[in-house]
């Protein structure tokens, strides 16, 4: 069988990815965008759509939403407006969105994704400048519905992919490129739990060889890559059931419970809104200048993937190591750091990546949480290289850089945890095992090389530790040899 | 006695015979003893004799401005803290906006003092003030008779001497047709003159706040304080620079006035084809050209005008569910049954036919059938007027078909009431200025008024116009009790 899983069926995914900018005011008004204040504290007559108010565009949601087009390979429309999409709920006070419709900010772009058969481009259709919606807040015990107009205005860009996904995996790692395009650019903090990226998922499956595209849903209400993932493979295996039903799959919006790991249907075709999209008259069309792109242009800093090109021609750093350090702005800058302050370049990758992610995974950490400085990891990367400390010693004192930021030199210093300089006293230790030892010594000089590794581990034993073990094997094999 | 104009009574503040706290107290009392003949007015400005008389301190201090302590009436689509602000709609009974109009606190700032709201047609739909949901406004010219609108209250207040000028707004001819009927003077600015911050929104491409007056020359005292950028309206044009008191020359001298001989066809009172074309002679008596032309798509304007305009308000209306402020229904078995219960019984029906009539025309399927095509025919319009505006100065125009109709005579006949509108819509889908003012009476003895046309940013030059007709003429210094006098 081919396809999916060897199921035969092809998958087809598209997303429309909502992202959060991270400006300090509102899009329309001046209102703070902080998120977790108290309700209805972040609001004005303009957010909470009291009659008579108008917008007025935020310049900084414009700068970074073609920041956004040009690090993403799009087309920056420079004669943009905004449209209004109309329809009820109480979280949108004006009842219609200020969003883009016929002439969106930004067009035909891509980003570059390690697919499941190598690279490949996901293609980005446009992405959009719009005003994020209230909340509503139901109160189980009362049965009322109470709403926040906080959240009303705060900018969000809407980046819709053309379905050029096949795989939950490919959706993953599509999110991430944008996720850390986003965070390079200080465009926003993409942080899904806090609902600042949200992703609905167009998908659709068809037989392998089909040219026509099957009906697709779209699934809304996921707040994590995981989540993502699970309603992915949920749907994909849910549509191609229907089909081996011999039933059709209903174009419909649905719902992902990520608790109960299950998708429900929400509303059909037939009770999809009409928006009645017309140019918002309240705002007059937007010109770009060249010079205002170049500007823009000119401040984009380096993105990840220009990054993980010099990391392996610079540092010599495998293209795996070069992608894991990029993932994150702040990784990567501590990596960079780290190595301007004499870190050794291979080395400081190592702990990033191994121990240090290592860490934060194991506390679901991201990133930026990191609080160590770049000036202790480069000073304990020295002592390694000095061979002031062995590996295992590195290791211990990495984990205490990590959670508390100590002085490594200072560290090592006060914990006596240096390896034994002092030859002599080494050689005398190594006599002092081969003497007690005589059993060993006969094995290996019979014929046992392994009995070596056993005077080995008795030394570093006898050191606690703290010798060069290659020294110590390389003494042990002189003096057995000769004996011999 | 003819009514005392903005300017009379900056003159006689000026020179110390009155003050405007016992100018305040003059309106009031009149509005007290005699708005119920018109109701005029929705809301009284209870604080109008305190706020005059801070106004007298100001004064004292130095204070100067084209309106320092004149007492003006406000439409009630204009948001006030202070009072409520409905738009004569149930939905917004009782709503107290919580922040001022840009234009009142421009006002606020030269000095001037807010006498009340005034009555106007629901949400600004339609043309003889009669959609209120306080009930009618009458013409102070004849009771029997609708004063026009949606700014009817603003022009009664005037005509009937409650208010010296008034604040109306116009979005297909709100201010300056009810000047006709009322025999006053008002200018719908250029589109971005005045800011709309504040401005309860109908067709917002369209909408601007203007003043109603007796003469052109107040008509400039209001725009002198209520014009100019606002960083609260994007719309708003960024370097305006009116010199209204420089512009007020008389001197009218080789001007070209262009005049639409389709525009006088029929469908046109005779009298007030007649008024016209005498207008148009003093025009030329007093030194301008006179040049007839063809003026083309006069009948495509109202429909592209009304599929606009209701595409607007039905998006700009839809905020009014029922929720956040104003009517709210007794019971309601869900959302959905919520906001129907809000507004089917929060609009009227006029406000309910245009929601309906813009959801339509932007319905999916019906886009570019309606909203699209009206938006190609708005862009045609406005070439034909550069076109014009590339020969003329001016261009002259009736501003009615008829003078003011019977109470109760236009509602039954929507479509009816909708053509009324020929001759000020295409103004509002280009947004260029116009002025209108009046030039006769009819053989019953009601206002004719005429309008004046300008190209884009030339409303001082338009003002002038209008000023240098009313220098030698009075059709503007009537006013109802003379009429009855004489």
């Amino acid at each position: 069988m081919s396809g999916y899983k060897n199921t035969g069926y092809e998958v087809v995914i598209g997303l429309e990815v909502h992202v959060e900018l991270n400006t300090a005011t509102k899009i329309f008004c001046n209102c703070s965008t902080a998120f977790g204040a108290e309700p209805n504290t972040h609001v004005c007559p303009v957010c909470s759509g009291m009659p008579g108010v108008l917008p007025v565009l935020n310049r900084k949601v414009l700068e970074k939403a073609v920041a956004a087009g040009l690090a993403t390979n799009c087309t920056i429309t420079q004669q943009c407006k905004f449209d209004r999409k109309n329809y009820f709920y109480p979280d949108l006070p004006k009842a219609y969105q200020t969003s883009q419709l016929y002439l969106p900010i930004c067009r035909n772009g891509y980003v570059e994704i390690e697919g499941d058969d190598g690279p490949k481009k996901v293609r980005i259709h446009q992405i959009h400048m719009e005003e994020d919606a209230g909340k509503l807040n139901h109160d189980a015990k009362s049965g009322s519905t109470l709403i926040d107009y906080n959240r009303c205005g705060v900018p969000l860009l809407e980046i819709v992919s053309e379905p050029d996904m096949r795989s939950a995996a490919e959706v993953q790692a599509y999110l991430e490129k944008l996720k850390s395009t986003m965070e390079y650019l200080n465009v926003s903090d993409c942080k899904m739990q806090e609902g600042s990226m949200r992703a609905d998922v167009n998908l659709s499956v068809r037989r392998v060889g089909d040219p026509e595209l099957g009906t697709r849903t779209e699934t809304k209400n996921m707040n994590s890559f995981k989540a993502i993932a699970r309603s992915i493979e949920y749907e994909i295996f849910r549509q191609i059931e229907v089909l081996e039903d011999g039933g059709r799959v209903q174009q419909e919006t649905r719902r992902w419970d990520d608790e109960k790991g299950i998708g429900y249907a929400m509303r059909s075709k037939e009770d999809a809104h009409d928006y009645r999209y017309f140019p918002e008259p309240d705002l007059a069309p937007i010109n770009i200048s060249d010079a205002y792109l170049a500007e823009i242009a000119a401040a984009i800093p380096e993105l990840p993937d220009q990054k993980k090109t010099r990391y392996v021609a610079d540092y010599k750093l495998s293209a795996y190591d070069a992608a894991q350090l990029t993932r994150s702005r702040y990784l990567a800058e501590l990596f960079e750091q780290t190595v301007v302050l004499g870190g050794d370049p291979k080395e400081a990758a190592n702990f990033l990546i191994g121990d240090c992610m290592r860490l934060l995974n194991a506390e679901g950490r991201e990133p930026e949480s990191l609080s160590f400085s770049p000036e202790n990891l480069a000073a304990l990367l020295k002592l390694v290289a000095a061979s002031t400390i062995n590996k295992t010693t590195a290791k211990a004192v990495f984990e205490k850089i990590y959670t508390e930021n100590i002085d490594p030199a200072a560290y090592v210093k006060a914990n006596g945890l240096e390896m034994l300089s002092d030859d002599s006293e080494l050689d005398s230790l190594i006599a002092d095992i081969v003497a007690a030892n005589p059993k060993s010594v006969a094995d290996y000089q019979g014929g046992k090389k392994a009995a070596a590794g056993f005077l080995v581990g008795q030394v570093m034993k006898a050191t606690k530790g703290k010798a060069d073990a290659a020294k110590v094997n390389a003494k042990l094999q002189e003096i057995l040899n000769k004996q011999a | 006695m003819r009514e005392k104009t903005a300017k009379e009574l900056r003159a006689a503040l000026k020179a110390g015979e009155t003050s405007a706290a016992a100018l305040a107290e003059c309106y009031l009392a009149k509005i007290a003893a005699e708005d119920a003949a018109y109701h005029a007015y929705n809301t009284i400005n209870e604080r109008a004799a305190a706020e005059a008389a801070a106004v007298d301190k100001r004064l004292a201090d130095g204070l100067d401005s084209p309106l320092a302590g004149v007492p003006v009436a406000i439409k009630d689509n204009i948001a006030t803290e202070t009072m409520p602000t409905t738009c004569s709609s149930k939905i917004l009974q009782g709503f107290m906006s919580p922040y001022n109009a840009t234009v009142i606190e421009k006002l606020a700032a030269a000095g001037a003092v807010l006498l009340g709201k005034t009555n106007m047609d629901e949400f600004a739909m339609g043309s003889t003030t009669e959609t209120s949901c306080t009930g009618v406004t009458k013409n102070p010219w004849d009771t029997a008779k609708v004063p026009g609108g949606s700014s009817g209250g603003s022009a009664a207040a005037v005509a009937a001497g409650l208010a010296p000028v008034a604040l109306g707004s116009d979005t297909g001819g709100s201010i300056r047709q009810p000047c006709a009927y009322c025999g006053l003077t008002g200018m719908k600015p250029t589109y971005g003159a005045v800011s709309r911050y504040g401005l309860l929104a109908y067709g917002s491409s369209l909408d601007q706040i203007g003043p109603i007056a007796h003469t052109a020359a107040d008509c400039a005292a209001v725009l002198q304080v209520i014009a100019g950028y606002d960083e609260k309206d994007s719309t708003s044009a960024k370097d305006v620079r009116f010199d209204f008191a420089a512009a007020l020359t008389g001197d009218i001298a080789g001007k070209k006035i262009g005049l639409p001989k389709n525009y006088l066809g029929e469908g046109l009172d005779a009298e007030i084809r007649a008024a016209i074309l005498a207008a148009a002679e003093q025009f030329a008596a007093l030194g301008a050209e006179i040049e007839e032309f063809e003026m083309p798509m006069l009948e495509y304007a109202v429909p592209a005008y009304y599929i606009i305009a209701s595409a607007e308000a039905s998006s700009n209306l839809s905020r009014y569910d029922g929720i956040k402020y104003g009517y709210h229904p007794e019971g309601f078995a869900d959302l959905e049954d919520l906001y129907l219960s809000a507004r089917s019984e929060g609009f009227g029906p006029e406000v309910k036919r245009r929601i309906m009539l813009g959801t339509f025309a932007l319905s999916s399927g019906y886009y570019d059938a309606y909203y699209q095509k009206a938006l190609k025919v708005r862009a045609l319009i406005r070439q034909n007027f550069d076109a014009a505006f590339a020969k003329y100065d001016a261009i002259i125009s009736p501003v009615a078909p008829t003078t003011a109709p019977r109470l109760g005579e236009s509602l039954s006949d929507p479509l009816a009431m909708y053509l009324s509108d020929i001759y000020t819509v295409a103004v509002n889908l280009v947004g260029i200025p116009a002025i209108s003012l009046p030039c006769g009476f009819d053989a019953a003895g009601m206002p004719i008024g005429m309008q004046l046309l300008g190209a884009m940013w030339s409303d001082d030059k338009l003002i002038d116009l209008a000023h240098a007709y009313q220098l030698h003429t009075d059709w503007h210094e009537k006013s109802p009790a003379r009429k009855e006098a004489e």
